[in-house]
This record gives structure tokens, sequence and C-alpha cells, in this order.
């Protein structure tokens, strides 16, 4: 994280200057959670320039990014990252964040925010979004209890449950008092790290303010199959504790006790109001009369009015701590909306808050529930559509108007399948008779609808169908005026599914209906030539053994193939048998840079890269790169991947060049191929400081276990010795960062025209697990990726996403593992240096000729001139102005500034 | 285009049978020296010429110079099919043409030039 840029000293001239440029509108945000978040992010959208401008500053007590609380259950299990958005919005011209800046009292008059540290921060405008507060229980022994609510409060608990269970010798047992949405959640986070759960609920079912009796009675049977107890309808009113202090159980209002070893408080939220709790006060007792001040909604917060604008001039409030209509709510989706709100009435517009949406989905593997609009059919006259399956933990409701035609609501548990397509519908006519939605019912899957243009598909961030509908058919301004046409294009221009994710579903059948409209086969044949996708030709190749592009062809293509299926046909049976890649007829199949064995550059010259894994090389092999180098008159020049690129190689001198090479101890770095490239390394523990374990040693092991893995992309490594991640492993492929008691695995990372950052896929392994998780990761990418696709987008367009991977990689759940790695030995086994190889044989070396017919004349098209006393390729005008004193002679050797013989 | 010509009898008439008309035809390689799908790189008179044996053992003549991107590399390309027209693609920047005529076909832009090609008695000539 950078260190969050000052702005102007907060003492600086409060008054606006009496000139006639329009002065910069100081915006103070007050809170650094979601919320404050999407404020800054759509002000800077909408531009911090313009009639005298906005300096934006937000205060936040948190040390760290405003993150996604939404996720925080993700933070329990590893250490994932959930800063909200990009990083680098922070350092926008004109945005200010400070962290650790607690704000104490609200000088509404002056306009001047007082912080902890002293700070005075005077605003035109300001904008309190400090959220909520976890709520405690009345009760004794209070003090003892936890709750979950930040990321700290996360990484808290898992740090006690694992001490507990050392401690105790045994499965400790966690207590979760609140059977909402997140004491569910706590609960399945407790036991995902190896706790027992059990869940305490005053009212006799869990999630009661979303679910009616029904569907409460099916949660409660899943929650029981998932493992936890629930103990609903008795309040609990005391947390017990021996004389050491350690917690032993909760006791019950009916004198039971439930044992356990940690409690959490999961009841839900209050209002962060006591800024303008304190400011209200101030003016009471200064006896202010008249003079507009703050209102306190009824269950706290401050109240908003339709433009989120509260009581006093100047100041609004956005997300949790806003109270609308009665009501603060604790969900993203509104606090978005609002967001938004008020940064248009801030640039001119006249946005309003339609009211709250309380949709709800918990998101919990194996327990579906979902849950929105007016579940409880409290509009007079509404007809509920009721599906109840308890046995099998299914219910599924549809509340409609008195006519069955409007849909007003529903609820969903245990098979929300439906949820998703209705849940846009809300307020509006059903495309078909209600009952045909409850898909459990047996009537088959739930209709398939079109969703008119202006219904919010993804409610998280209010983007709406007819949005996402105009970037795939390229109306909208997303990337120019391009169509945007695969869900991750989507996601990235229209920001729809980036939140809580339940709608990419939808997303994904709306894009395929727009393509299926427009004429565009929605289909994953890989050329005109082989109808087959890529996983279903490599799974074909596999399992029938195919070795012959003939044979495949044969069997599953038209025509003579191109330089689509080709390539692909060659790099599957690369991937698959480690033969030489250049005999028995793949030759021709091979794509440019492979046919030569090395990288085609512009004019048609080659480059060449011997490999040096770990980026480690001696001063010996150093003094072979620069003899050969010289001889052959390339350019050098040091590559990202810490090696050694030379330059300007003709098709002919390639074998030359190779041998001396090889004959210095050197091989082939396949910067050519679609295959691993390098390892990346930082010099790690055996020379720096700081290292925790050697990175240079692993990451020489790992570049000599996977060289030469032909695969979809190129494929790209980083070992980093420390947290410091020097080696940048984190925008690779596979990133490996040293902990002090192992490595911990990211996967998914690639820089590039859409960098991505790699995401935690395990953490904490020794060198046998983490060679194992990576064998399997990488089999299962070649299995199953696109062509071209890089990791970052297979894993995220899986179904399942990253999850999904670490179930195949770490847990098996396919029961494929075995097979990848014995897949994995085999290359491993199997490879051999192809340069090695072409040397060896005649019939090898024949393919690199200049001329069919005069394999001793040289290409005369290619020039080279001089520039900081290297070579380079000659333009087309320095070609034409040398070309007057070239002799042209096609047999004849070069002129002196055509590279050297 | 592919013309299988009567076999001459001896190299002189080999050499009688090069000017046909307004073609000159020039001998340039064995048909041996071609491999199937393979692109080879040759001089005729001075010219790169990009040749292509198919499997069916047709040879093709190209220019060698990308039009594209006017470096010399069209022989080094992958060699396929649109429908039922022969094609190479550059191995610069993928553009398709018709092997026969020289045509793009993947888009707008300039055509290869292509040259008559003939096996005789096993040895490829261009007509250039």
């Amino acid at each position: 994280m950078s260190n969050p840029r000052q702005s102007t000293p907060a003492t600086d001239s409060a008054t606006p200057t009496a000139d006639s440029a329009p002065a910069v509108r100081r915006v103070v945000v007050v809170g650094g959670g979601p919320a404050a978040h999407r404020f800054v992010e759509a002000m800077a959208a909408r531009g911090l320039e313009g009639s005298g401008g906005f300096e934006v500053t937000v205060l936040t007590e948190e040390a760290h990014l405003p993150y996604d609380r939404v996720a925080l259950s993700k933070a329990l299990l590893s250490d994932v990252d959930l800063t909200l958005g990009e990083a680098e919005m922070w350092d926008t011209p004109g945005v200010t964040l400070k962290t650790g800046a607690k704000a104490v009292r609200l000088d509404s008059g002056a306009r001047v925010v007082h912080t902890e540290d002293g700070g005075e921060h005077p605003y035109d405008e300001l904008v309190l979004a400090t959220g909520s507060s976890a709520a405690r229980l009345p009760i004794a022994g209070a003090d003892k209890s936890y709750v979950y609510r930040t990321l700290e409060d996360v990484w808290f608990l898992r740090a006690e449950i694992a001490r507990l269970a050392e401690d105790l010798g045994r499965t400790p047992a966690v207590a979760v008092i609140g059977g909402g949405l997140l004491g569910i959640e706590a609960a399945a986070g407790a036991q995902s790290l190896g706790a027992e759960a059990a869940i305490i609920d005053g009212s006799p079912w869990p999630m009661n303010r979303q679910l009616d009796e029904g569907a409460g009675q099916a949660l409660t049977r899943l929650i029981g199959a998932k493992g936890f107890t629930m103990h609903g309808g008795v309040f609990p009113s005391e947390i017990v504790a021996d004389e050491t202090g350690a917690v032993t159980g909760v006791l019950m209002a009916d004198e039971r006790v439930i044992p356990a070893d940690l409690v959490v408080v999961a009841i839900g939220v209050r209002p962060r109001d006591e800024l303008v709790r304190a400011a209200v006060d101030e003016a009471g007792a200064a006896g202010e009369n008249g003079s507009a001040t703050f209102e306190v909604g009824p269950r706290g917060g401050v109240v908003i009015d339709e433009t989120c604008a509260t009581g006093v001039d100047g100041v609004w409030a956005i997300g949790e701590v806003a109270s609308f209509g009665g009501m603060c709510l604790g969900l993203v989706a509104p606090a978005n909306t609002m967001a938004e709100i008020v940064a248009d009435r801030l640039h001119g517009g006249e946005a309003t808050f339609p009211g709250f949406d309380t949709a709800t989905k918990l998101k919990l593997s194996g327990v579906d529930v979902a849950s929105f609009g007016d579940a409880f059919a409290q509009e007079p006259g509404a007809l509920e559509i009721v599906y109840a399956d308890p046995a099998r933990g299914v219910y599924q409701k549809v509340v409609t108007t008195d006519d069955a035609r409007t849909l007003l609501g529903g609820i969903f548990v245990g098979d929300a399948t439906p949820y998703l397509s209705l849940r846009p519908l809300l307020g509006r006519e059903l495309p078909a008779e209600p009952g045909a939605f409850l898909s459990a019912a047996g009537g088959g899957d739930a209709p398939e609808t079109e969703l008119p243009d202006d219904a919010i598909l993804c409610s998280c961030n209010n983007v709406a169908a007819g949005t996402l509908r105009d970037a795939v058919n390229a109306c909208g301004t997303c990337e120019g005026k391009d169509p945007v046409q695969d869900v991750a294009g989507l996601k990235a221009c229209t920001r729809a599914g980036t939140q809580c994710g339940s709608c990419v579903p939808m997303i994904k059948k709306l894009l395929e209906a727009e393509l299926t409209k427009s004429g565009v086969t929605v289909s994953k044949a890989l050329c005109e030539h082989i109808s087959l996708s890529r996983q279903e030709l490599f799974d074909a190749i596999r399992v029938l053994e195919l070795t012959s592009f003939e044979d495949i062809m044969s069997r599953y293509g038209t025509g003579s193939g191109c330089d689509i299926c080709k390539p692909t046909i060659a790099s599957i049976l690369a991937s698959q048998h480690s033969a030489y890649v250049l005999d028995a007829g793949r030759g021709t199949l091979q794509d440019t840079n492979d046919r030569a064995l090395a990288n085609m550059q512009k004019d048609g010259t080659y480059s060449v890269v011997p490999r040096i894994p770990g980026g480690e090389i001696t001063p010996e092999k150093l003094g072979v790169i620069a003899a050969v180098a010289q001889k052959y008159n390339l350019y050098t020049k040091i590559t990202g991947g810490q090696r050694i690129d030379m330059f300007g190689a003709r098709l002919e001198q390639l074998p030359e060049i190779w041998k001396e090479l090889i004959d210095a101890g050197m091989e082939s770095g396949q910067a050519y191929g679609k295959s691993l490239r390098t390892v990346k390394s930082c010099v790690g523990s055996t020379w720096c400081r700081y290292g925790q374990q050697d990175s240079v040693g692993m990451a020489i092991q790992l570049e000599l276990r996977y060289r030469g893995l032909r695969s979809p992309h190129k494929l790209k490594l980083g070992v980093s010795g420390c947290a410091r991640e020097c080696a940048e492993a984190r925008g690779k492929d596979v990133g490996v960062i040293a902990t002090a008691d192992g490595w911990n695995l990211y996967v998914g990372g690639n820089g590039g025209a859409t960098p991505a950052h790699a995401q935690l896929l395990a953490k904490d392994l020794d060198d046998e697990t983490l060679i194992k998780y990576i064998d399997r990761y990488f089999m299962y990418y070649i299995r199953t990726a696109d062509r071209l696709q890089r990791t970052a987008r297979w894993q995220e367009e899986l179904d399942g996403g990253l999850e999904h991977v670490r179930q195949v990689v770490v847990e098996d759940s396919l029961g494929i593992a075995e097979d990848l790695e014995a897949a994995m030995a085999k290359h491993v086994d199997n490879y051999e240096d192809e340069w090695a190889a072409t040397l060896a044989d005649p019939e090898r070396l024949r393919r690199f000729r200049s001329f069919v017919n005069a394999p001793d004349a040289l290409d005369d098209s290619i020039v080279h001139v001089a520039e900081r006393d290297q070579i380079r390729p000659a333009t087309e005008r320095e070609k034409v102005s040398l070309g007057a004193s070239i002799p042209v002679r096609p047999s004849a050797a070069p002129s002196a500034l055509s590279e050297g013989v | 285009m592919t013309i299988t010509a009567p076999a001459p009898v001896d190299p002189a008439e080999l050499e009688r049978s090069a000017t046909d008309g307004l073609r000159s035809w020039h001998s340039v390689c064995s048909l041996d020296d071609l491999e199937p799908n393979w692109g080879e790189a040759a001089l005729v008179e001075g010219r790169q010429i990009a040749l292509f044996r198919l499997a069916t053992d047709e040879v093709f003549a190209v220019e060698q110079r990308d039009p594209a991107t006017e470096a010399h590399v069209m022989a080094r390309g992958i060699v396929g099919s649109r429908g039922d027209r022969p094609t190479i693609a550059s191995p610069l920047h993928k553009q398709v043409y018709d092997l026969r005529t020289g045509e793009r076909l993947d888009g707008p832009g300039d055509a290869l030039a292509a040259f008559e090609v003939r096996v005789v008695n096993g040895i490829v000539q261009v007509a250039a």
C-alpha cells in the first residue's frame, strides 16, 4: 500500500476567496468502508475537474484501504486481498485518503471535522459514511465474546481457533449467537477452520427477518445437514467462564448450558452515528434555536431525504449510517446507490434514492437461500404460491398481486435457481404462471424469460439488462465503440457482477442470448475445420491416444486445417507426448516461432534466448552469451523474465548459434513457445537479510521441472523469498511467496494488456505439497482452457471460479489429482532440449536453410543499421536511401551494413 | 497452380521446354526437396519466391514478401484451407491468402503475387 498522499494543510484558509474563478470545493468523507470507496470512485468517474473542481479527502480510522466486507468470510480461510477496486484510484490527483484518522467531532457551523490526532479538516461538502459497528449483547459475560465485523475480527478468530485446538488438544466448540445471515456465515467459517459450530437464536428459526416459517424449517434442515447444531427459540442469558476466565459455554434462559470454548456474537449492526449525536447535543446545549440540525433515526443513524441530504446544509449521509424511511440497512447495494446519488448531486445532477432493496442471498456452499421483495406477503391481497418439502430442505415461494400477475417477492431455500431470473422482474408482470417458477415442484426448469431493458440485473451496482445489451452490441461507451462479447469484458466495462457475483450466471445467459440474436453463433468450435472446443478436442485426443494430425482431422475435422487449429493440435500433442515438435509431420502444424524454434521479429530475423533458470547465471556463461552475440553481431537485451535475448539472427544461422551455446552447457529457453517461459526469482534467504526461504533454489527447481511444458498460452512463474515480493510473483500465472512456515501459492496472475493479480490458492505449503499443487493446477489448466486463454481468464470463466480450482487442486473434488500428477510426471521424464535434438539430426537441420535452391545465399531484404552501438532493423525509408549504394545482386554477399555472416 | 507436363527425354529437352511462349520456366528444385505443407523460400532470377507442396503433391508459388509488412517471410507461414481454397497465412500477423491466386481472404488488403508452377520429371519449375 502506498502512503496516502497529503492534501493541502488542513489549516489552509477555510473561507473561499472572492476571485471570479469558482473555488475548489473541498469534499470530506468520514468513513472508509465500501460506501466511501464507491463515493470516491463515482466522483472520480464523473471528473474532479471543471467548475473549480473538487478536492476529496477520506478520513478513515481503519489502517486499510476500503475493503469488501461482503466477502469477509473468505478471509477466514486464507489471506485474500479484499481491497475494493484498484488501489491506484487513491492516487488520482485531487483524492486523498487518510488512514488511521478517526473523526471525533463535527462542527457543522464552522464546517470543520476534527480528528483524534488533532487534525482539522474544513469542508464545503461533508459525506458521512461511518457505517455501523457490530451490536453487543446486553448479557453477563458479554465482554468475553467476540464479534464478526472487520478484517481484524476475522483474523483474530482464525488465530484463536488455531490456538484453542492446540491448547485444548481437541476440536474447539464455537457458539455463534445470532442466526441471521452473518451468524450462519460465521458458524460456517468456524466450522471450516476445524471447530464444531452451534448457532443460538432467540427466534424459532434462522434468518427470521428474511424467511417465513416454512422457509425457516427448510433452512434449519439444511444447516443441520452441514453439521451445525441449531438452538432456536430460547434466548441466551449469560456467557459463562471458569475461574481462569476461559469461556466454557452459554447459559440459556431455560437454564441449559451450551458448551463452548469461544463465543461469537452476530446479532446485527448499529449505525455509527456518534458524531451526529454529539453534534445534536452540542447544538442543544448551546441553545441554538431555529438553526437546522441533524435528526437521528428511530433505530439510530442520521435521517436523510431522497437526495441523501441530512437536515444540515452541506452534509450528506450514505450507507449503513443513513436512516431512510425509518431504517438503516446493512447491505451493500443501497450503499452503492446512495454513493452514486451524492456524487451525482455534487455534479449538479438530480438523482434520487428509490428506497431500500432488501433482497438477500446467502453465500454458503450447500445452503442455497434467497429472499427478496415482499417476502412475507404483507401487501393487501397478495398471493403466496408455495412449494415446500421440509424432508429435502426445499422451500420455494413466489408472492404476487391478487391477480397472480405481478411479482411482489419470493423466498427460495434449498434451490434458489429461479431467484436469479425472478429477481430483476420484481414489480413487473410475470412472463408465465407463478407456479412455473417453483422449479423444485418437478415442473422442470423455470421458464426462459427475456428481461426488459430497464430491469436491474446486477443490483449491487445497479446495472440494467439494457446496459449490458448495449455493451454487447457496441452501442455503449465501453472501450470506445467495440462490442464487448465475453463475460470478463462485460464485468470490467459495466461493473455488473463485480460485487457479490450472484448475477454472473445471468450475465452469461444474457450474453449468449444477445449473440444468438445478432447472428453470432455461440459456438465453442475452434475454427471452420474443427467443430469441437479445445477442451473437447484435448479429451478426445487423450482418451483415444491419437498422435497424428491426419488421424485427428479424419475423425474430427474437415479441410486442410488453418493457422488456428494446426498450432492448437500441435500444442495438445506436445502437452501429451512431449515429442520433438518438428518430427512426423508436426513441423507443418507449428506456429511461426515454434517452426524455427526461435522468435520471429518484424524483419523476418529471429531472436535467441538460452534458458537461465531462476535468473541465476555464472560469469562463464555470461561470457559465452557475450561471445556469441559479438561473433554473430546480435543485438542484446535483458528480458523481463531475467534472461538475455539476442536479436537479428538469420534462419540459417540458428543451428550454428545454438551449437555454440549448447557446447557451452546452455539449452533452449523456449521463449518461442506457448509453454513455460521463466521462473523469476529474488535472491532469497541465501543472501538477502529479509529472506525467509531459498527462493532462487525453488525457482530453479520449478523451472527445470516445467521447462518444455506446452500449454494453451505462455506460462510464467515467480518465486519471492519473503512478503516484500521483489520477484513480482503475483503478476505471474503461478506465484510462490515464502512465509516463515513454507510457501504461499498464488494462481492466475499476468501482466500484458489486461493485468491480473494472482489469487491465493493455498498457504504455508512444504516444498513437496507446493510442487504437487502446481502440477495439478497446470495440468488442469492445460486440459480445460481454451486456446490462447491465459490462466487468469480461465479460472475466472470456469464455473465456480477460483473456489472450484481450489477444490480440484487442493481437495481433489473431481478425483483426478493422481491422473494430473501422472501426466506431469510423464512430461518431466520425457523432457529433452529441442535445440540439442535438432542439432543431433541432419534431417532436422535441413529445415534451417535460406533458400531451397541456394542454401548458401543470404536474404538481401534483411538490412540492419547501427543505433546506440548495436544493430537494429533498417526502416523502409533507410532501405531505400541505402539501396542506391547497395548492388542488387541476389546471390552475392550482403552489403557492409547488412548483418554479418 | 501445378501443371504436370509429360517428362522430357533428356536435359537438353528440359532446357528447351523452359521457354514456352511469353513465359520463362525456371527449374527451381526437385519435388523431393519439398516436404508436404512445409513452405520453402527459393531464389528465381534474383526474386524471392515462396514454394508450397501440398499433401496432394500440387505445388504453389507466391512471392516471399509479405504485402502487409514487407518482410520476406511468406514461406514460413501455415498452409491451410478456406472452404476448398488452399491458403497460406502470413507468419507475422496471420493475414490469409489464396495460394492459387494470391487474393487476400481474411479482409481487404493487397494481394500476394502468385506464379505458375509445373513439375516436369520430378523437377519443380516456376514461371516468373
